[in-house]
């Protein structure tokens, strides 16, 4: 009880400090559409190929832009040494790096919900028509990712370049995550639903979570304390 | 006494690899891929090389959380460096050969992709190494990456595999045939050789890092006095 209340407070502070400054969620929003733009000039965006390349994209706007957010959560702490301060309080580690990362999850999952209307309007695919997979599949997708993500941003707070270390560590290890959301997503915006062969990339993401939640919660105390 | 050890099993090695190169060109054509296929005794040789040291690294990691000495840091380092440079081999001797066989360099198949993303993914542990300056930071951060990397192998390779399942993969070389007796062996005294090579070059790079260490140590002192 203890334990979620240390959490609940990381979190509610960390979401606090970003809706006041937003440096990061916007930031990650308009990052987001230009990617968005970009992209219109690699294939042409018609019907057939759109469906083919929608997933793929989706996923790709969402991982480049979750690590701006990403990015920010330890190094906000940077200045008046505000992490020496929170590796001191009286919280395990663990309570520390769920807040964070449950903040983390919280502002990503905003980007992306506002990102996928706007994907929609620009590339005419309707998303909507399975909307509560959509969801799921979102909801399994951005936890693989922000739980990577903030512990690497654990991992990049005190290095060199750490703009540059964090994508180039997180991406590699969220392949199979990024996979399994894409292939789904493709699979929902073609209107076909998760049945069949498809469940097992849900399994895949579901494994995923939990195998680097646990990890993650596990190896947190070495990476922030020593 | 060891450092003459170390150079003799090095020396060793690439005197069975240089034999076994003539041996090799002596082989006739193979009736699919003509001498293409001789490639594949440094191939596959390369990969248990890397295969090998990566494990060693993973090993070296969790011992140094479990123990916090320095030692194990340094095996981990060093076997990772030559665990990346065998992956390196590994997939450029691939290239070489898919060109003239597939008639492409690279087919997103589901070996190949894997490789390549445990080459990023080693390839970002030494980059981590490189960004971070405290010694025990740096030796505590490459550990946990490393055993997060770790987890991650087995989960990319079946995810990849899976994809690859469901949609069949373009034309792909796939020979039922089986390699002669002679083959096999001189594939054997080349794996040997190679994983031989890859343990000197471990050696070499550990007391590298251990001669480093033993500088900053002093320079540190110096600092202090």
């Amino acid at each position: 009880m203890e334990f979620l209340r240390q959490v609940l407070v990381i979190l509610a502070k960390d979401v606090r400090a970003e809706l006041r400054t937003k440096e990061a969620v916007n930031a990650a929003l308009a990052f987001a559409v230009m990617i968005l733009v970009l992209f219109s000039f690699v294939f042409d965006p018609d019907e057939a190929t759109t469906k083919m390349f929608a997933g793929g994209l989706l996923w790709i706007v969402f991982a480049f832009a979750g690590t701006l957010v990403l990015n920010r959560s330890f190094a906000r702490e940077i200045p008046n040494d505000c992490l020496d301060a929170l590796v001191a309080a009286p919280i395990p580690g663990s309570a520390l790096f769920l807040g964070k990362a449950l903040a983390n999850y919280l502002l990503v999952a905003a980007v992306e919900l506002v990102a996928l209307p706007v994907f929609g309007i620009l590339y005419y695919v309707r998303w909507y028509e399975r909307f509560w997979q959509v969801m799921l599949v979102l909801a399994l997708g951005t936890w693989g990712v922000t739980v990577i993500g903030t512990m690497f941003s654990a991992l990049t707070v005190n290095i060199r370049l750490r703009e540059v270390m964090l994508p180039m560590i997180t991406y590699p290890m969220l392949t199979p995550a990024l996979m399994g959301a894409m292939q789904l997503t493709v699979d929902l915006m073609n209107g076909k639903s998760i049945a069949g062969d498809a469940t097992v990339w849900l399994k895949l993401l579901v494994g995923f979570d939990i195998l680097y939640t646990a990890a993650s919660i596990i190896l947190v105390d070495i990476v922030l304390v020593g | 006494m060891r450092e003459k050890l170390l150079y003799a099993l090095g020396v060793i090695a690439f005197a069975i690899l240089a034999r076994d190169i003539f041996i090799i060109a002596g082989f006739p054509p193979e009736v699919a891929q003509g001498n293409a296929f001789k490639i594949i005794f440094f191939h596959v040789p390369s990969w248990v090389a890397a295969g090998t040291a990566l494990t060693t690294a993973l090993l070296s990691s969790i011992l140094f959380l479990v123990t916090k000495n320095f030692k194990y840091d340094a095996t981990a380092v060093a076997a990772t460096e030559v665990g990346v440079a065998f992956l390196s081999v590994g997939l450029a001797t691939g290239i070489l050969w898919a060109r003239p066989i597939w008639g492409v360099w690279w087919v997103w198949d589901a070996r190949l992709t894997s490789a390549l993303i445990l080459w990023l993914m080693y390839a970002g542990y030494l980059m981590l190494r490189h960004a971070v300056e405290e010694p025990t930071q740096r030796a505590n951060f490459a550990a946990v990456f490393s055993i997060l990397a770790f987890i991650d192998v087995p989960i990319v390779y079946f995810s990849i595999r899976w994809w690859r399942t469901q949609h069949p993969a373009p034309v792909f070389f796939s020979s039922g045939g089986s390699f002669p007796p002679d083959w096999s062996a001189v594939m054997g005294w080349n794996i040997l050789a190679m994983v031989m090579l890859a343990c000197v070059l471990v050696s070499v790079r550990l007391q590298q890092e251990q001669a480093q260490r033993e500088i900053d140590s002093l320079r540190r002192l110096a600092h202090a006095l």
